[in-house]
């Protein structure tokens, strides 16, 4: 079933030493002179930190952007909601930080399986996004001398993580969202809010254009530009319930598959190991609570399993601090997938907190003791404020309850070096892509990410892509964008006529349950089997059986829920596959067949060193999956450790 | 499980801008107290769709209180009657069984109603368009220590920068000013050291769209703060006229 597929999965990573391998790229490619970049235009979907910062910077070049989102407003694009931080090697505390190590830090924390070039270049990029963002007037938490301060995240043993209170998303996506106010001012990006992408059009193979619904109309539009960037966020709403936005979603990214764009390691996805935990059957979403809390809260459950006492009546001698035990080294900061593959051992074994037997306690009281309460309620008031309304209990006086949950998406489109997909023009960047993060991606490095591929990146690919010429005509009235808007009118008009007796939530609920139990934090062959017979003939059922009220020519937010589930359906599947095909264990994805003697993820490097990229074949027939080999020729491959 | 509650409710429907609106009742049983309220008002568009009628519109996004997406009037208060919490964050726990909630949308002139609870805040996009950035291209940034900030002035333009631009102050003030979310981003940007070059230009700037776009004037009522989820502080708005007045008449 695999083929090497090698002529479409160049990843033409630059000759040279790593160290310079971008710089030389940015020699080598084409430029676009000044008075020239005017007459081209370029598509750009989203405007998180990547599709916004990508859109501005283009803006500021020259170009002519049409930035589109749905959300009313481009500042409130998804990466708002990331809480803790973002690293860059600055090494400004001087304790061993440098660009060689952030690199080795990411690729580690990946579990080897992400490519050394891009994630090189992350690194390099890594400082240039702080300087932006304090030129900006990014408030960034700041020492008493004026200077900017650091904190730990997980898998690292520096400190390089820059930080905006618990709002750091917020404010490096209002800082993206400035510089993109002051360009749509200069007229030269045009923001379409409240517009929906929900098909590429291809033209003689280069993508050339985008068809979008108003979401405040429902008519549907046609857009055309040279070069099309994709910068729509993850999937983990595949799950239903996840630390994501509500209206999170794949469609973009599933039409584009859809029309020949590869789809990269499906099955990576990022398991957080701090989030409130589920409590009932009518949650929307899951609350994060960030990483960053692991700096001073203990992670512990009852050493006696079934112990049901409320946790300030269970003695020390009676708790396990499980991570302090089996990580000496790392602590409460171990890497995100090896904590909450952590805690669902414990809770397997029948130790967790009162409230859930998925659950375990994230302690504070040795902090408050050690910094006092005030220190404490510094660093993290805000997180402790949304605790405490969720759960209606105070984790100054109790420790919180935590169970981790679908919180990222390392899978994504697949790019090569030039964030360039399998179709010519079409362009992938942050959590869309696949390619900086591996297996498992480190905690705030998803910020990084999103702001180099936007600010840095994609400008210049996208300028070396347009220097190269030979974009010929393509009107709207293309044939190729009549099939298109066809093809979607078709298929709204098909959810509304349906008339079952399900609503769109009952059936993306039922999806996620599967989801969550076969292709979740362990996956086994049989349970992946059978999530594959049950999705599909879930699929069926929404078909036959959905229900949206309303209409298509108006808001209609059931309806546009419904589009998003029916692809969710298609792309669950394709995440199943490819946690089947996959083998071994790394990072966030965990086959239950292997693991070694002490429960750790055991990767196959002889046959599962590659990127697996699956191409769509047809409705009703299986993706094909072919694969890029990955080679490591600067870092040495070893087994993860972090004891 | 806690005890679960009937809910009556008195919602606002309005097929569109143009068309007229008005109260139409509810009730939703099965209500649990650990909900949220958009968890409640889900739970009612379930129903609705099972019997083929519309579901109420109203935005939501992140539903953990940071994108500033959803902004509800609840019994007569903006984000409803719980304090520094926006829409998204309001439990159930806070209201009782068979109590008769109203619920809103955000109103002022400047929002026009798109549909139901849903309400087109675009304005604010126009007045940040105006003058609410530093202008820093990409490639022009020296280092990030090169200009020490005071922690406290660092901390100050945090707590402005934490607007999140909902509009629960605009809804809230018997005026429908914008000026605490018009002078959060002022402030903000005043206090740093990269925000000096344009500073007067700025204010002017997104001050006068304030007015084009018809948000009232500031008469010092207060509901803004009282209201607003992030408790953004209302001596922004005192900053802001002094910034307005330097760069009237500072030159």
């Amino acid at each position: 079933m695999s083929s090497s597929g090698a002529s479409r999965l160049d990843a033409k990573i630059p000759s040279g030493p790593l160290a310079e391998k971008w710089d030389k790229h940015e020699m080598d490619n084409g430029l676009v002179a000044p008075a020239n970049r005017r007459k081209f235009s370029v598509i750009v979907v989203g405007t998180g930190l990547a599709g916004g910062g990508a859109a501005a910077t283009l803006g500021e070049l020259g170009y002519n952007v049409l930035n589109f989102c749905i959300q009313d407003t481009p500042r409130r694009a998804h990466s708002v909601a990331a809480q803790g931080g973002i690293n860059a090697s600055k090494n400004y505390q001087y304790d061993g930080d440098s660009v060689d190590r952030l690199f080795y830090d990411t690729v580690k924390g990946g579990d080897y399986r992400s490519r050394e070039a891009n994630v090189y270049r992350l690194s390099q990029l890594s400082m240039d996004i702080i300087d932006q963002s304090v030129a900006q007037g990014v408030p960034f938490a700041r020492e008493y001398g004026g200077t900017l301060a650091n904190r730990s995240f997980g898998g690292v043993q520096v400190s390089r993580t820059f930080y905006a209170r618990g709002q750091t998303g917020q404010q490096l996506l209002l800082g993206v969202y400035s510089a993109l106010s002051r360009q749509v001012a200069a007229g030269t990006v045009k923001m379409f809010p409240r517009h929906e992408m929900l098909d590429l059009v291809v033209v003689d193979g280069k993508a050339r254009g985008i068809i979008c619904r108003d979401l405040t109309t429902g008519e549907l539009k046609r857009y055309q530009a040279d070069a099309v960037v994709l910068a729509t966020g993850g999937y983990s709403p595949v799950f239903y319930l996840s630390t994501n936005a509500v209206n999170c979603n794949a469609t973009a990214l599933w039409r584009a598959h859809r029309r020949g764009a590869w789809f990269a390691n499906p099955c990576y996805t990022q398991i957080h190991p701090t989030a409130v935990p589920q409590m009932g059957d009518y949650q929307s979403k899951l609350t994060l609570m960030s990483e960053s809390l692991r700096n001073d809260g203990r992670v512990w459950v009852p050493k006696k399993a079934g112990d049901t006492r409320r946790p300030n009546d269970i003695p020390e001698a009676e708790r396990d601090y499980y991570l302090e035990r089996r990580y000496p080294a790392f602590g409460n900061l171990v890497p995100r997938d090896i904590a909450a593959r952590a805690a669902k051992v414990e809770c397997d074994a029948g130790k967790s907190a009162y409230m859930s037997s998925q659950s375990v306690y994230l302690d504070f009281n040795e902090a408050i003791g050690r910094l006092g309460r005030d220190v404490v309620a510094d660093r993290y008031g805000n997180l402790f404020a949304m605790y405490e309304e969720i759960l209606n209990d105070n984790p100054y006086e109790t420790p919180m309850m935590i169970y981790p949950a679908p919180h990222y998406t390392m899978g994504g489109l697949w790019v090569d070096y030039n964030l360039q997909s399998t179709i010519e023009g079409l362009f992938v960047a942050g959590e869309a892509n696949f390619s900086d993060h591996g297996a498992n991606r480190l905690g705030a490095s998803a910020l990084m990410q999103g702001c180099a591929d936007g600010y840095f990146v994609v400008p210049r690919v996208v300028a070396n892509y347009l220097a190269k010429g030979g974009l010929g005509e393509a009107s709207t009235d293309h044939d190729a964008f009549q099939e298109a808007e066809s093809s979607v009118r078709g298929r709204y008009d098909s959810l509304l006529k349906i008339n079952g007796s399900r609503t769109v939530r009952d059936i993306h609920w039922e999806l996620g349950r599967t989801m969550w139990d076969a292709v979740g934090m362990a996956r086994n062959k049989g349970g992946l089997d059978d999530a594959i017979t049950k999705i599909g003939a879930l699929r069926d059922e929404f078909w036959q059986n959905l229900k949206v009220p309303g209409e298509g020519d108006d808001m209609n937010k059931q309806l546009e829920m419904a589009g998003r589930l029916a692809d969710y359906l298609e792309l669950g599947e394709l995440m199943a596959r490819d946690a089947l095909a996959r083998e071994e264990s790394c990072g966030g994805h965990f086959r239950e067949e292997h693991k070694t003697e002490e429960g750790e993820a055991k990767r196959d490097d002889d046959n599962f060193m590659h990127v697996a990229a699956w191409e769509f074949k047809g409705d009703g027939q299986t993706a094909e999956r072919h694969v890029e080999e990955l080679s490591y020729e600067n870092i040495q491959v070893k087994t993860r450790s972090y004891k | 499980m806690s005890q679960s509650m009937t809910i009556n409710l008195k919602i606002w429907r309005q097929a569109s801008g143009a068309a007229d609106g008005g109260f139409v009742a509810y009730t939703v049983e099965n209500v649990l107290p650990e909900m949220s309220f958009l968890e409640m008002l889900d739970l009612l568009n379930e129903q609705l769709a099972l019997k083929g009628e519309a579901a109420v519109e109203f935005d939501s996004d992140c539903r953990e209180g940071i994108c500033g997406t959803c902004g509800l009037v609840i019994k007569g208060t903006a984000h409803g009657p719980h304090a520094a919490t926006t829409t998204c964050e309001v439990r159930m726990r806070h209201f009782h069984d068979g109590e008769t909630i109203t619920v809103e949308p955000f109103r002022a002139k400047p929002f026009p109603i798109l549909k139901d609870l849903v309400v087109d805040r675009t304005a604010f996009d126009r007045i940040q368009q105006k003058g609410g950035f530093i202008t820093a291209n990409v490639g022009s940034a020296p280092d990030g220590n090169a200009v020490p900030i005071p922690k406290t002035d660092a901390d100050k333009a945090m707590d402005a920068a934490s607007c999140i631009g909902c509009g629960a102050c605009v809804a809230a003030c018997p005026n429908a000013s914008a000026s605490l979310f018009v002078s959060a981003k002022i402030s903000q940007l005043s206090y740093l050291p990269q925000g000096q070059v344009e500073r007067g230009r700025r204010a002017l700037a997104m001050v006068t769209q304030m007015d084009a776009e018809e948000f009232g004037d500031c008469s010092n009522h207060g509901e803004c703060e009282a209201v607003c989820p992030k408790e953004v502080s209302i001596e922004n708005i005192a900053r802001m006229r002094r910034e307005f007045i330097k760069g009237a008449f500072g030159k």
